[in-house]
């Protein structure tokens, strides 16, 4: 377990301010935020390659604020696995063990129970620079676990990966916390791939914690407006609650009223996922949270239409390729739009 | 009739494609002229018998010797002390760095001979260090100990800035994957760092070891003997003219071409195999 409490680190202009945070033995946590966030920092804070100017860190309750990173019994795993490049994928691998002075023996008998997890038996006498992405990846985490640490870092390790790989990754990493069950951290921009991988999502923003959740807290109920506009929520409109209706509460915004199922009684901004909007040619019935617009552009995203609409707001609705061709939309068409009350994030 | 005109087509567009290409190998033609053709002259074209001469000369050939091992002492003393300054100056900021950046540089752009009164004036036998180490029987005038002290003001900015530059080039993250996995700081230098940016540190040590050979003003005023061949090619030159300098210049410019592309050979070979 890793708990850090209170922490400050200034590194040259940045600083990490007043980080309270707890992760259980065994869970996978993802650290979201973009570019610049503290992702990488906090990250090196826990592995020690920061010194923390407030607050303490605690592994497994034990206070390691003060203790050097050798000692700490933490892995990192670097965004482009940085293996030594003048080492074999071998001497990489078995580089904990040996600087530990190890016995061979028991480094055979290691080096034996890391190749049969990541299966890199054919890739020891290599050097670093003859591997593909996915072998330097796979290599580089046996060479982070084979010393068996309490915790592993993961600083962007699937961003140096095209797509095919990085799906081919995210198995992987499940299933090496699968066999290990090693509490796992791991810092990355995007939000497809902490949706994917973690059990408990924390969110940064210019050094600060934003919001910690479970994936479906930090999509569905985002805290504030940066984590909506962060998780392309797109819908986000400013205005204010004005009534209420049965359990429903009226959001006015640029004109529209908009039904929420929430329990708030003040907010700022109501949000709508682009993908919770319905589009339909007829007018839907007895629903609440209906609105005629035109079609104003249409982007295609592959497996996904983007269809933006005026009504007057601008709304933007995520289509699936099937449904986009059944309904045959164009810009300037007329349609409905229209979405659940519970659809609705009131913040 | 029309092969000029197509040859004249041909070279213009050669020209066109390859401008930038052209224009720098005439520059670079003009300097490797002018660095190559006063060395070759000397080596190539001096009076063999002259030559033949010095090369049984007894006083060119412990010159010489003294001044390969003088210059050797000299850049293992810069690389003991020069590389963990190389280092703290890559890895760390402090207060004043940029000044103590500068001040290495010194030694680079003052006149050697004012250097060379620098040092006496701090090593000389009644200056301040020069007492304290007459006193345990080191002498720094007319003594190899003088000697090396002039190579190594003028020459440890060569490899003080080269081993930099190569700890500079090796990723800190590197270093930091290691500490995680267990080494402590020593271990990582010695199995991560040093192995990274030995290249560099190597290169630094020969061009320290070569500028210190090369060595002149500062020593003639700590050290006239023993005599190292830089001094001794301008006492001949001065004593009997060019006729008994050049042989002796001419045997130092190719031992030390020798060695020098000796190593060079082995710095490419080591960069290839890795």
């Amino acid at each position: 377990m890793i708990e850090l409490k209170n922490v400050r680190v200034k590194v040259a202009d940045f600083n990490l301010q007043q980080i309270n945070l707890s992760f259980g033995k065994g869970t996978y946590t993802v650290i979201l935020g973009p570019t610049g966030a503290g992702k990488t920092v906090l990250l090196e804070s826990i592995a020690g390659l920061h010194a923390v100017h407030e607050g303490e860190v605690l592994l497994d309750g034990k206070n390691v604020t003060n203790i050097v990173p050798e000692a700490r019994g933490v892995s990192i795993v670097y965004q482009d696995y940085t293996l030594f490049p003048h080492l074999s994928v071998k001497e990489n691998i078995i580089f904990g063990l040996n600087v530990r002075h190890v016995s061979k023996a028991k480094i055979a008998e290691e080096l034996e129970w890391i190749c049969g997890i990541f299966d890199v038996e054919p890739l020891l006498n290599r050097q670093p620079a003859t591997l593909s992405g996915g072998e330097r990846q796979r290599a580089a985490l046996a060479r982070a676990l084979i010393t068996k640490p309490e915790i592993l870092l993961l600083d962007e390790p699937l961003s140096a990966l095209d797509m095919e790989s990085r799906e081919e990754m995210y198995a992987q990493l499940q299933d090496t916390h699968r066999k290990l069950n090693i509490t796992t951290l791991h810092v990355t921009h995007d939000f497809e791939e902490a949706m994917s991988l973690a059990d408990n999502i924390v969110l940064l923003n210019q050094g600060k914690i934003v919001q910690v959740g479970k994936p479906a807290d930090i999509f569905y109920r985002p805290a504030s407006e940066f984590v909506a506009r962060f998780t392309m929520a797109r819908n986000i409109f400013e205005g204010k609650i004005s009534g209420q209706i049965k359990n429903e509460k009226v959001f006015k915004t640029g004109g529209l009223e908009i039904c929420a199922v929430s329990d708030k009684n003040t907010a700022e901004y109501a949000i709508i996922r682009a993908e919770m909007v319905n589009l339909t040619a007829e007018q839907p019935v007895s629903m609440p949270n209906v609105f005629r617009g035109t079609v104003k552009s249409i982007t295609d995203k592959g497996a996904n239409i983007l269809v933006t609409l005026d009504c007057p707001l601008q709304f933007e609705c995520l289509l699936l390729r099937q449904q986009f061709e059944k309904m045959l939309l164009s810009p300037g068409q007329q349609v409905y739009l229209s979405f659940l009350p519970a659809s609705v994030h009131l913040i | 009739m029309e092969v000029w005109p197509k040859f004249a087509r041909a070279a213009s567009s050669y020209f066109k494609r390859h401008r930038l290409l052209i224009v720098f190998s005439g520059f670079s033609l003009v300097i490797l002229f002018f660095i190559f053709i006063p060395l070759f002259k000397m080596v190539f074209l001096s009076n063999k018998e002259a030559l033949w001469q010095a090369l049984r000369d007894t006083t060119v050939l412990e010159s010489i010797w003294l001044t390969l091992y003088a210059a050797l002492i000299t850049a293992a003393i810069g690389f003991i002390l020069g590389v963990p300054l190389a280092y703290i100056l890559a890895r760390h900021n402090f207060p004043l760095k940029g000044v103590v950046e500068g001040l290495i540089d010194l030694p680079i752009v003052v006149p050697h001979t004012a250097a060379g009164i620098a040092l006496l004036f701090v090593f000389g036998r009644n200056y301040l260090l020069g007492k304290w180490f007459n006193a345990i029987g080191i002498n720094f005038v007319d003594s190899l100990a003088g000697i090396i002290i002039a190579m190594l003001f003028v020459s440890a900015p060569f490899l003080i800035n080269s081993a930099k530059d190569g700890f500079h080039k090796v990723d800190v993250r590197l270093e930091n994957v290691a500490r995680t996995l267990g080494a402590s700081p020593w271990q990582v230098f010695r199995r991560v760092t040093f192995p990274l940016a030995k290249r560099s540190i190597f290169t630094g040590t020969l061009m320290m070891w070569a500028r210190g050979i090369s060595e002149f003003g500062a020593v003639i005023i700590l050290t006239y003997f023993p005599m190292v061949t830089s001094i001794l090619i301008y006492q001949r030159f001065e004593s009997y003219g060019l006729t008994q300098a050049v042989p002796v210049a001419a045997i130092l410019v190719v031992v030390c071409a020798l060695i020098f592309i000796g190593f060079r050979y082995i710095l490419q070979r080591e960069k290839k195999r890795d």
